[in-house]
C-alpha cells in the first residue's frame, strides 16, 4: 500500500515490491478461503483408514467414491437409513414453490408500490423493511399458531408460506427499486391504451424485468436452500430440508464418526448454492448488493 | 373532472389493493401482530401452551438470573464485537487491496465470496472438521515435527468463541468486501487526482478522505452485519452445538430451547423480546441518522 496511488496507470515493473506485497497478501488470503473447499473434497474421496493415518490436507492416495454413495443413499438419521437423498428431494420440493410464490408476490408488491400507490402503501413498505430486521425468534411462535389455525403446520406448504413471508421484504425492495427505474411514460402510455393492473404487469413489466427476476431467483434459491431454522421449526422429521438432515447426520452422537461420509454429505448440501454461485457470477454480486444498498 | 376521478378511483385501484393483500397481511399480522403477541405473552406464565395469565416482569427476572442466559448474552457480546470489528476491518482492507487495479480481480472476488453462498450449517461442519484436534490442523502440524503444538479451540470453553469466529469470518468477510469495494468504486476519480496533486500519501488519502466519504456504506454494512450477528444460530448449532458444556450458547439457542423443547413458552418469549430490544438498540440510532439526514437534505 505504499508508492504510487492506486488509481494511476498500471505499474510497468511487474515485480515491484508493492506488487509482491499486494499479490502475496491476496494469494495468502485466497488460501484461507479455498482451504475448506479443498479439505472437503479431499476428505470425501478418502477411505476411513487413510483419514485416521494421514493428513487432512493431503490428496487421497486411493480415490474412492464410496463416501458419496453412502452419504447420498445410506447415511442414517434416527431410524431412516436412506441417506441425504431424502433431504435433497424435500429441499427441492420446498424450494420450487417457495421461489415461485415469493417472487410472484414480491414483484407484484413492487409494481403496486411504484405504479399504483394507494393511501398508506408507503407505510406498509416501511414496516416491511423494518420487519426484515426483527429477529425471527420473536415471530416464530405466533407463526406456529397461524399455521396451525390454517391447518398447514408441519407441512411443506406451511414452510413455503413462511419462506414467502420472510423473503418479502428484501424482494419487494429489489423489485420496487427496479420498477421505479423504468421510464414512467411506458406505464402511462399503456394506461392510455386502456390496459389494467394485470395487463400492464404481465405484458409490460414482466417482459422488461427479466434480469431482476434472475437476480431474485438467485437470491431466493441460495437463501431458501440454506435455511435451517424455519425447516426445524415448521416441518416434521420426514419433511426436513437437506440442511437439517445434514446437521442431524453429522452431529449425531451414535455410532463411529465417518468423516469422509460427513464431508461428502456436507459437499452435497453445498453443491446447489455453489453451482448457482459459479454459474451466475456477477448477478449474484448484484443480488447481495441490492440487499445492502437501500433505496 | 374531480368528480369523475373520485368516482372511478376506488374501481381503478381495487386490483392494486387486492394485489397488496399479501403485503398488508405480512406486515400487519405477522410482523406487527406477531411481535406484539410475543411481547404481550412474555409477561405471562405460559408453560406448554400460551395463556394470558399475567405475572408482570417475573419472566424477565428469571431470565436475568438464569446463568445460561447470562452466558449466552456474554458470548454474543464477545463474538459480536470481535466479529463486527474484524469483518468490517478485514472487509475494508480486502476491498482496498482489490481496488489497486489488480489483475485477476474477478478470480479473487469469486474465491473470497463463494463461502457466502454456503449455509452456516455447511460452514460450521467444515470448520468443525478442520479444527478437529485428533485429525485436523493440530494433528497435521504435530506430524510435521512439532509434537507440542496446540490448536484446539473448539474443545476449550475459553477459546470456543474464537473457533466460531474463524468460521464466521470465512463465511462473511467476502460479502463485506464486495459492498465496500462497490463503495470505493463509487468515489469520484477526481478526488484521487486532487489528492495526488496535493502530494497526499495513499494511506492518508484513505484514512482522511475516503473513509469519511464512505460513511453511509460503513453504516449500512454495520447495521446489516450487526443484525445478522444477533440472529446467530445455525453456525453454533452446526459447529459446536453450544458446547463444550454450555460455553458457546447464544440467545437464539436459548429461545429455541425454551420455546420448543423445555416447554416454558413465557421464558422463551421474554428471551426473544430481549433479542428484539437489542436489535432496536442498533436500529433506532441508524433510522434516526438515515431519516433525520434525509429530511435536512
Amino acid at each position: 500500500m505504499t508508492g504510487q496511488g492506486p488509481r494511476g496507470a498500471k505499474p510497468r515493473r511487474r515485480l515491484s515490491g508493492r506488487n509482491i506485497m499486494l499479490y502475496g497478501t491476496l494469494l495468502f488470503v485466497s488460501l484461507y478461503y479455498l482451504l475448506p473447499l479443498w479439505v472437503m473434497v479431499m476428505t470425501s474421496l478418502k477411505g476411513m483408514p487413510e483419514i485416521r493415518m494421514g493428513n487432512i490436507f493431503a490428496p487421497p492416495v486411493e480415490v474412492t467414491f464410496q463416501p458419496w454413495v453412502k452419504a447420498w443413499a445410506e447415511a442414517c438419521t434416527g431410524l431412516n437409513c436412506d441417506g441425504l437423498s431424502r433431504g435433497f428431494w424435500n429441499s427441492v420440493r420446498i424450494l420450487i414453490p417457495s421461489v415461485i410464490l415469493s417472487i410472484l408476490v414480491a414483484s407484484v408488491n413492487g409494481y403496486a408500490l411504484v405504479n399504483w400507490r394507494f393511501k398508506g402503501s408507503d407505510v406498509f413498505f416501511t414496516v416491511l423493511i423494518f420487519g426484515s430486521f426483527i429477529p425471527y425468534q420473536i415471530m416464530l411462535y405466533p407463526i406456529v399458531i397461524l399455521l396451525r389455525e390454517m391447518g398447514i403446520y408441519g407441512t411443506l406448504w406451511g414452510l413455503v408460506l413462511v419462506h414467502t413471508i420472510f423473503g418479502m421484504p428484501i424482494l419487494t425492495l429489489l423489485f420496487r427499486n427496479y420498477f421505479s427505474s423504468l421510464p414512467e411514460e411506458l406505464f402511462k402510455a399503456a394506461r392510455v391504451d386502456g390496459a389494467g393492473f394485470w395487463a400492464i404487469y404481465f405484458r409490460i413489466m414482466l417482459p422488461m424485468s427479466l434480469p431482476i427476476f434472475v437476480v431474485a431467483i438467485i437470491l431466493q434459491v441460495t437463501g431458501i436452500w440454506n435455511d435451517f431454522l424455519f425447516g426445524v421449526v415448521y416441518t416434521k422429521p420426514e419433511l426436513y430440508p437437506m440442511t437439517v438432515q445434514l446437521n442431524n447426520i453429522v452431529n449425531s452422537v451414535q455410532g463411529v464418526k465417518e468423516y469422509n461420509v460427513n464431508m461428502a454429505a456436507t459437499l452435497l448440501t453445498g453443491l446447489v448454492p455453489l453451482i448457482v454461485y459459479f454459474v451466475s457470477g456477477k448477478l449474484f454480486v448484484r443480488g447481495i448488493a441490492a440487499g445492502a444498498v437501500k433505496g | 373532472m374531480a368528480g369523475t376521478l373520485r368516482r372511478i378511483r376506488p374501481f381503478r385501484n381495487i386490483y392494486a389493493k387486492i394485489a397488496a393483500i399479501p403485503m398488508v397481511l405480512t406486515t400487519m399480522v405477522v410482523f406487527v401482530g406477531g411481535t406484539l403477541w410475543t411481547v404481550t405473552y412474555s409477561f405471562t406464565n405460559s408453560k406448554l401452551l400460551p395463556k394470558l395469565n399475567f405475572v408482570g416482569l417475573d419472566q424477565y427476572e428469571r431470565l436475568w438470573s438464569n446463568s445460561l442466559w447470562l452466558t449466552s448474552i456474554q458470548n454474543l457480546m464477545i463474538f459480536g464485537v470481535l466479529s463486527l470489528v474484524l469483518t468490517m476491518g478485514l472487509g475494508f482492507l480486502l476491498a482496498v487491496l482489490m481496488d489497486q487495479k489488480i489483475r485477476y480481480e474477478d478470480t479473487f472476488r469469486t474465491v473470497m465470496l463463494y463461502p457466502f453462498a454456503l449455509s452456516f450449517i455447511v460452514t460450521g461442519l467444515v470448520w468443525q472438521w478442520i479444527l478437529n484436534p485428533d485429525l485436523g490442523i493440530q494433528h497435521v502440524v504435530r506430524g510435521l515435527g512439532f509434537p507440542a503444538f496446540e490448536f484446539d479451540p473448539l474443545s476449550n470453553p475459553d477459546t470456543v468463541l474464537y473457533g466460531l469466529l474463524i468460521a464466521g469470518l470465512w463465511q462473511g468477510t467476502g460479502f463485506v468486501m464486495c459492498i465496500m469495494l462497490a463503495g470505493l468504486r463509487g468515489i469520484d476519480e477526481d478526488i484521487w487526482k486532487a489528492a495526488r496533486v496535493d502530494g497526499i500519501p495513499t494511506w492518508k488519502t484513505y484514512a482522511v478522505i475516503i473513509v469519511p466519504m464512505m460513511r453511509p456504506v460503513f453504516i449500512t454494512t454495520l447495521v446489516l452485519v450487526a443484525s445478522g450477528i444477533i440472529k446467530l444460530y445455525d453456525l453454533v448449532v452446526a459447529q459446536t452445538s453450544g458446547g463444550p458444556g454450555n460455553a458457546s450458547q447464544v440467545p437464539a439457542m436459548y429461545v429455541y430451547r425454551y420455546m420448543f423443547t423445555a416447554q416454558n413458552l413465557g421464558q422463551g418469549f421474554a428471551a426473544s423480546t430481549m433479542m428484539l430490544l437489542s436489535v432496536l438498540i442498533v436500529l433506532i440510532p441508524w433510522a434516526y441518522l438515515e431519516f433525520g439526514g434525509k429530511k435536512r437534505g
